[in-house]
């Protein structure tokens, strides 16, 4: 009964955000908690780190951006190849890292986002270093003109909330039991006769192609893309959001990734205030010192708070989650 | 004289760019593979370390008036202590958890160190001269040799084979290689292996901040060397298998003669060339060259 409340609560506070807060600026998390979600299906309940998320979020927003500016294909059009686009990648990734295990999973993931990186900084298409610039938002079936803010932002929420539909749903699958199971223990869930290789992969492609859908939406809400969503960094970014709310958690990566973000976006702010409270003046500069910042909440986490927010919480009030959870 | 229609001196300017390239790849590697043995962490931050140790002869020589040679001594010293202090306070904790964590913190600790010194220095890179007695060059008569970047091969080189003979050849090598397989039994015999960890790690992250003092006078030392660095070793890593010490030596070098060659008949593959490398070994060879699969 509580949890229908909370979550009528959550939806009417995501219908009613755009009148409070900048349209814009709600999309962009609404995309970045996407991301962290697709990210977290694999290593949350596969157990798999991936360390080349931004290849898929980046290479979709350009893949549905060029469609977009260049093609001039519709706005629906666009996603979907992009969508397309990140899970092809993901199939040709995904089976190369699931021939090795472990850490060297994490750094063949590493290693071939790496590549893409260098491919969209040499490929003509992507403007390199300046980006691709003007990638209009046009209309959705040729009825809803997507131009206005209010209205890209709840197509936004309606797409990103089947997304997270979905990952729900497939989670509480019996394809996702066995993801778990490959998660505790590999190779008793290979004596059981499963195809664990098949399970990985299927799993490594759905996660690149939701983050394909966030990066592709991130692009038309922002009318650009940079390198900055294919660099490593924002592999990163996406393991810091998911460790900040909770691996393994549903509600967690949404949370990291708006508390990521909005600090992201607010650092300066807080900088500011910083330096004019304390008279400290490094900490004017704190906007340009993300790294720092990132780095140091990454050791915190880490070192202090590994089940992240939505898992200690769940420890604390919710007995049968810890047992479930005992293993961190 | 021309091979495949490319003139023999800069085809040999090339190979030894590459060898230099990969001398850094030799060092940084077996490192990672030292400290993945003992510790079972993948050090992420190993990038950022040999950084830190161009970084550190940058400031001894520039600020503290002090000559090459003896940061030579002193960063790789700085970067290890760093290092030590690290696994005491942080490594130390995680070493029950999922491997996955250490990987975490080290990344952490990368964005970190890298924040810090952009925050100081910015992004723009700073050059490090070559020491006087290693300036100029030696005419070879089929090339001309950099005396410095011959001395990098040769020094890295040497370092390389006595960590190898350290570990394979001698009874301290044994100890360490004896905690890498069964640290219980190891520690009943009465051997301190936390001490050890810490000083292997110290050891580990000391080579790549030797190999960033190495590197500094032939590149721009910026806050972001290492991790373009890392990746690549990273990838290396996947190639040789981190289950033999010479492995990792010979495909460090190896993929930089590789990526020194592909730079002179194909420029705009040499970035990838490595990755490419390591797709076709994971298609012919999974378990990597030199590698026994582990978990």
């Amino acid at each position: 009964m509580t949890r229908k409340i909370v979550y009528a609560a959550l939806l009417l506070a995501a219908l009613l955000a755009p009148f409070v807060g900048y349209p814009v600026f709600l999309m962009k998390l609404l995309c970045f908690g996407l991301f962290a979600c697709a990210f977290n299906l694999l290593i949350g309940y596969a157990g798999l780190l991936s360390f080349g998320h931004a290849a898929f979020f980046g290479g979709a927003g350009y893949v549905a951006g060029h469609a977009l500016a260049v093609w001039g294909l519709p706005f629906e059009i666009g996603i979907l190849l992009g969508v397309l686009a990140a899970a092809l990648l993901g199939l040709v990734m995904g089976a190369l890292a699931i021939r090795r295990q472990g850490i060297y999973f994490s750094m063949i993931t590493l290693a071939l986002a790496q590549m893409v990186y260098f491919a969209a900084l040499r490929a003509p298409f992507t403007h390199g270093e300046d980006g691709l610039q003007g990638v209009p938002r046009g209309t959705l079936f040729g009825l809803l003109d997507l131009g206005n803010d209010l209205v890209l932002y709840y197509v936004v929420l309606a797409i990103a909330g089947a997304g997270l539909a979905l990952i729900v749903r497939t989670v509480h699958s019996p394809f996702g039991q066995v993801l778990r199971a490959i998660k505790d223990n590999e190779p008793r869930t290979v004596s059981l006769g499963y195809d664990v290789d098949r399970h990985k992969l299927l799993a490594f492609v759905l996660s690149a192609a939701l983050a394909g859908l966030a990066g592709a939406l991130k692009t038309v809400v922002l009318g650009f893309e940079t390198l900055t969503d294919v660099h490593w960094t924002m592999s990163g970014l996406v393991i810091l959001m998911t460790l900040v709310g909770g691996m393994g958690t549903l509600a967690g990566p949404v949370l990291g990734a708006f508390i990521v973000v909005a600090l992201e976006n607010k650092l300066g702010d807080v900088g500011r205030f910083l330096a004019e409270t304390t008279h400290v003046e490094w900490f004017a500069s704190l906007g340009e010192s993300v790294g720092i910042v990132t780095g140091l909440i990454f050791v915190a986490c880490v070192l202090l708070f590994r089940r992240g927010i939505v898992g200690e919480w769940a420890a604390r009030f919710d007995a049968h989650a810890y047992r479930r959870r005992a293993d961190l | 004289m021309d091979i495949f229609g490319i003139p023999l001196p800069a085809l040999l300017s090339q190979v030894l760019l590459g060898l230099v390239n990969g001398a850094f790849y030799a060092m940084l590697s077996l490192g990672l593979a030292v400290i993945f043995g003992l510790l079972n962490v993948i050090n992420f931050s190993h990038g950022a370390l040999y950084m830190a140790g161009a970084f550190a002869a940058f400031i001894g020589v520039t600020r503290f008036g002090l000559d090459y040679w003896t940061m030579l001594v002193l960063a790789p010293l700085a970067v290890g202590l760093f290092g030590m202090l690290v696994e005491r306070t942080m490594l130390r904790r995680l070493h029950d958890l999922d491997h996955l964590y250490g990987l975490l913190l080290t990344f952490g600790l990368t964005l970190l160190l890298e924040g810090a010194f952009r925050s100081v220095y910015g992004v723009s890179g700073q050059t490090l001269d070559v020491p006087e007695a290693l300036a100029g060059a030696t005419d070879l008569g089929f090339m001309i040799l950099p005396n410095y970047r011959a001395w990098v091969v040769a020094a890295s080189l040497a370092v390389c084979l006595a960590t190898w003979f350290v570990i394979e050849k001698t009874p301290l090598g044994a100890t360490l290689r004896a905690g890498t397989e069964n640290p219980k039994l190891v520690e009943a015999f009465g051997v301190d292996v936390p001490r050890m960890v810490t000083l292997t790690y110290g050891f580990g992250v000391g080579l790549a901040g030797l190999a960033g003092v190495l590197a500094a006078p032939v590149i721009n030392v910026t806050p972001l060397m290492g991790s373009n660095l890392i990746i690549v070793v990273f990838a290396v890593v996947v190639i040789g298998g981190m289950g033999s010490i010479l492995g990792a030596i010979v495909t460090g070098l190896a993929l930089g003669v590789i990526e020194g060659l592909t730079r002179v008949w194909y420029p705009e593959a040499s970035e990838v060339v490595v990755f490419v490398v390591m797709v076709i070994v994971l298609l012919l060879r999974p378990a990597g060259l030199f590698g026994k699969e582990t978990q």
